[in-house]
């Protein structure tokens, strides 16, 4: 693996002049060109676009201009978020054709902040998967081992971040759709706290859990980008009336007297090495001064029953506008009843239809309370135990992933199997709390191992100041 | 008494809902223009369209238009939540409609009409209105069957408020008085144009019958009843139907009926068990709404005086009762304050309620006659220097030049006033001339006395008052 260059050293050559923007994005696409064809990281690399970004911002510095803090640092986009004029697939067939006529929010604040698109990253169909193997264009292939897959659903993300495709990217997390494929190729993906970060322009998947994050090669590129991204934004009602986040000052501050939580009843069948870096990482904040809190999760272990009741109903809502009446595919039919069905059945795959049928049926009449009812429950007490737990502990550390990377292929007979990889992550959105991965050390095989630290409502500061520590003191000489 | 309102010994049981489109500049949940009548798709946007990853924001001015409409109908205002309401409809953009459902912004008021009755309201809430479709090709324009559709989105997310009324309603004339009244509310309160014609307005009537004391009867949903006078035909026609099946001896069963009102008749349009399961659930896309008291004191304390209130205060200046014709029509068109400014400027307010009723027809609430013209007019008419008949005469002159001095318009006519013994003078001539006619008269047969008064009114050439000679005439016959 080559070495990367983080975001904030690329930006501060470019603003300081001492390295084009364009120069900068030649090497990102030289990468591209060398290896894409083996990672399919991609839906579409938006070259021209790219180029004439970069050459705004080298002609801004040559202005005397700042470009912004992301000046000239190559950023891949997950392909839910909409782009003006550019396709925007969802990895879907249905959206065949269709390019938006708007930016998403936080695609206008990183071009403004100075960002080039390098293009559109692969995904599990509508951001359903935790391995990008249910997308309509392919699997998205790990950088540290390509018969393996990147995770999900924003694979293309965390697997373009990690083969130096761009210097950070941006991901959407329902579930863990960040953290997991960031822990699986080794780089840092945030989810920030519920309305942070702006999903205006975020093709939906569950409204009331997708967020937007970064995926970057260090914590301090995921401060930044963050503080770029966030803040309130009229268009999104469920953004928090509040400014962007001020994050870089908590990355150098001491961990001393912090209290790190660990879950006593975190439900168990992770690898045996995974399990390993997690004490690792317990210890290295003690060692360093914090303490090491026990808490109780107890309905933790309902939270993934309760998600795929929540999440596909909000979806089954949410993707009902893909009818083929007014933009992508279409499938003729002898009437209208009959080409919504031809239409969908061809342009949805199999995952997205079985949590379609899934979430139409727990909203159904005779059903609502017995499953979506019950769920919204749970919900309310796996948040009302999250509270018990931050009034002891400042942050929770679990793995972000039960394993690491696993074969290409492995689990796409086994749904429940694949629903698994979510069994940490899940907890947090349903919460609404923000969430991080950070690479610390490897696993079987060699392949890299995500601490996730969990933090209460917007406690984004106390969570980036364990991660930077977390970091900093990574077995293998992590950056 | 309405109460006692039956067809063949049955007493009919209706609720309505009615659907208002709120006159706000920009539509429900985004910055597209909601206006009507322009090129189909000219006010679009993501949100109305429906793309991907467009989000709704709440349009302050339809919650607050919304506000108006339930405490101008006595409803509790509360904080109240948006659900999800999903059907497919072509003309539906995002296949769902963002709606009220168990929480709604208002609940529990009354509207009373103009006799004095009060029909419930149980809520008012509000949500987004669909597209427009057009069927071209096919029978009578249904989706069904047709060639193609044409969709124009400009209505899709025009804000709609539903107001559910509760069956309260017992003769299709109350039905009919209800809309008349709410729509003079609605258009009073600024909140809606409320054209039942042109849909910005829409009356859905559920309709039930039973025998009196008996438990309510099944009830069937009529649709598309496009003006006041349908919504009474249609209500009958319905009643009168599940009579005849109760009375033949089957059961009326619960469904949805289409008006249709060329054949005056309600077809079947959807039995309950094609109901739809709309798979409500609480939207994720907006918070919750939760007006505080001080924006719910300020949208009451901005409310205008209502229709009834208006009506009484009218009655109170004039004498006149408040449900009568004269007092209801002048008040629809809001020319009521005008009356009162014309009985300010020193004229009788009874004479000046019916001379606005009858010749202000095509006025707006402003006229254009200034208040003292009209005052000065009726003045002269009410001191005998003009009769009513002359006074009709001068106003339609003054009302056609937007106002005018009555006295020179009536002597610019060689109108005078006829004093009483030239008059009486006038009577007896007309009396030794009409000898048969006057012993007619005498003998009771009162058709006889309009030959006298035509006499007397030619004699005079208009110049004398009907009334006084009526008067004269009743007095000389003892």
């Amino acid at each position: 693996m080559a070495e990367l260059s983080n975001a904030v050293d690329i930006a501060n050559a470019v603003r300081n002049g001492s390295v084009s923007a364009v120069a900068v994005l030649d090497q990102y696409l030289a990468r591209i060109d060398a290896r894409e064809s083996s990672i399919h990281a991609f839906n579409l690399v938006t070259r021209e676009q790219a180029r004439s970004m970069a050459a705004k911002v080298d002609a801004d510095v040559k202005a005397g201009r700042d470009p912004g803090p992301l000046a000239g640092v190559p950023i891949a986009l997950k392909d839910n978020m909409c782009t003006r004029g550019v396709p925007t697939t969802c990895s879907s067939r249905i959206l065949d054709g269709w390019k938006p006529p708007y930016d998403a929010t936080v695609v206008t604040r990183l071009a403004e902040a100075g960002a080039v698109f390098v293009g559109k990253t692969n995904l599990d169909e509508f951001a359903m998967g935790s391995s990008t193997e249910n997308s309509a264009f392919g699997v998205t292939y790990n950088p540290h081992d390509t018969s393996r897959v990147s995770g999900g659903s924003s694979g293309g993300s965390a697997a373009a971040v990690a083969a130096g495709f761009a210097a950070a990217s941006l991901g959407s997390d329902t579930g863990g759709s960040i953290r997991q494929p960031a822990a699986l190729c080794g780089v840092v993906g945030v989810k920030p706290t519920y309305g942070t970060v702006s999903r205006y322009g975020l093709v939906a998947f569950a409204s009331s859990l997708d967020q937007i994050g970064p995926f970057t090669v260090d914590v301090r590129d995921a401060a930044v980008l963050l503080e770029a991204m966030s803040g309130h934004d009229p268009l999104d009602s469920t953004s928090i009336p509040q400014p962007a986040l001020s994050l870089q000052a908590s990355l150098d501050r001491d961990v001393k007297g912090l209290r790190i939580g660990r879950i006593t009843d975190l439900p168990g069948g992770s690898d045996s090495e995974v399990e390993a870096r997690l004490a690792e990482s317990f210890d290295a904040l003690a060692a360093a001064g914090a303490t090491i809190v026990d808490v109780e999760l107890p309905s933790m272990k309902y939270g993934l029953t309760a998600y795929y009741l929540i999440a596909p109903a909000e979806a089954s809502s949410n993707l009902a506008r893909y009818d083929g009446v007014r933009y992508g595919l279409r499938v003729d039919a002898a009437d209208t009843n009959a080409m919504y069905m031809a239409t969908r059945a061809a342009g949805f795959g199999d995952e997205v239809k079985r949590r379609i049928m899934l979430g139409t049926y727990a909203l159904s009449a005779g059903y609502y309370d017995a499953y979506y009812g019950k769920a919204l429950k749970v919900r309310r007490l796996i948040s009302d135990d999250f509270a018990r737990a931050y009034q002891k502990a400042d942050v929770l550390l679990t793995p972000t992933s039960p394993i690491v990377a696993f074969p290409v292929g492995a689990k796409v007979d086994d749904p429940l199997s694949m629903y698994l990889c979510d069994v940490f992550t899940i907890p947090t959105n349903l919460a609404g709390h923000p969430a991080m991965s950070v690479p610390f050390g490897t696993g079987a095989h060699g392949l890299p191992v995500g601490v996730q630290v969990l933090a209460p409502t917007l406690g984004e500061s106390v969570m980036f100041q364990v991660a930077a520590h977390l970091e900093r003191v990574a077995p293998g000489g992590a950056k | 008494m309405s109460e006692t309102f039956m067809i063949d010994g049955y007493e009919l049981v209706v609720g309505l809902e009615v659907h208002v489109e709120l006159a706000t500049a920009t539509k429900l949940f985004s910055a597209s223009a909601n206006r009507f009548g322009d090129d189909p798709n000219t006010h679009i946007d993501p949100v109305t369209l429906g793309l991907p990853g467009a989000l709704p924001v709440l349009n302050r001015q339809a919650v607050e238009l919304a506000m108006r409409i339930g405490l101008a109908l006595n409803c509790s205002v509360q904080a109240c939540t948006f659900h999800r309401k999903n059907y497919f409809y072509p003309d539906m953009p995002k296949a769902y409609q963002i709606s009220q459902y168990d929480v709604p912004l208002n609940i529990d008021g009354w509207l009373e009409l103009p006799g004095g009755k009060r029909i419930g309201i149980e809520r008012a809430h509000l949500e987004e209105d669909t597209g427009k479709s057009t069927h071209i090709g096919g029978t009578g324009g249904r989706i069904h069957g047709s060639d193609y559709s044409l969709i124009d989105f400009n209505r899709a997310g025009v804000p709609l408020v539903e107001i559910v009324g509760r069956p309260d309603i017992a003769t299709p004339d109350e039905a009919k008085q209800y809309v008349t009244e709410l729509r003079q509310i609605l258009v009073a309160i600024g909140a809606s144009d409320a054209k039942m014609e042109e849909g910005s307005m829409r009356c859905d009537a559920n309709v039930s019958v039973r025998k009196p004391g008996a438990p309510l009867g099944t009830r069937c949903e009529i649709k598309n009843v496009n003006s006041v006078r349908s919504l009474g035909r249609a209500i009958e026609y319905e009643a009168r139907r599940q009579i005849a099946l109760i009375e033949g001896g089957e059961k009326v069963r619960q469904e949805t009926r289409h008006w249709d009102e060329n054949d005056g008749r309600t077809h079947t349009l959807r039995t309950k068990e094609d109901a739809d399961d709309y798979r409500y659930f609480l939207e994720p896309d907006l918070v919750p709404l939760a007006p505080d008291a001080s924006w719910i004191d300020a949208v009451r304390a901005a409310l205008p005086m209502l229709p009834r209130e208006r009506r009484a205060r009218l009655s109170s200046a004039t004498g006149a009762p408040a449900d009568g014709e004269a007092i209801m029509v002048v008040v629809e068109r809001g020319q009521d304050d005008y009356v009162l400014a014309v009985a300010a400027a020193g004229a009788d307010a009874s004479r000046a309620l019916v001379h606005v009723k009858e010749a202000y027809a095509e006025q707006g609430a402003t006229p254009a006659v200034p208040a003292a013209d009209l005052a000065r007019m009726i003045v002269l008419e009410t001191s005998g220097k003009l009769t009513s008949t002359q006074a009709k005469t001068v106003l339609a002159e003054i009302v056609a030049n937007g106002g005018g001095d009555a006295e020179k318009i009536a002597a610019a006519k060689g109108f005078e006033a006829m004093d009483t013994g030239a008059l009486e003078a006038m009577v007896d001539e007309v009396i030794a001339a009409q000898a048969d006619a006057w012993a007619k008269f005498c003998a009771g047969e009162e058709k006889a006395m309009g030959a006298l008064v035509g006499a007397i009114m030619k004699a005079s050439k208009g110049k004398a008052d009907g009334k006084a000679v009526t008067a004269l005439l009743q007095s000389k016959r003892g």
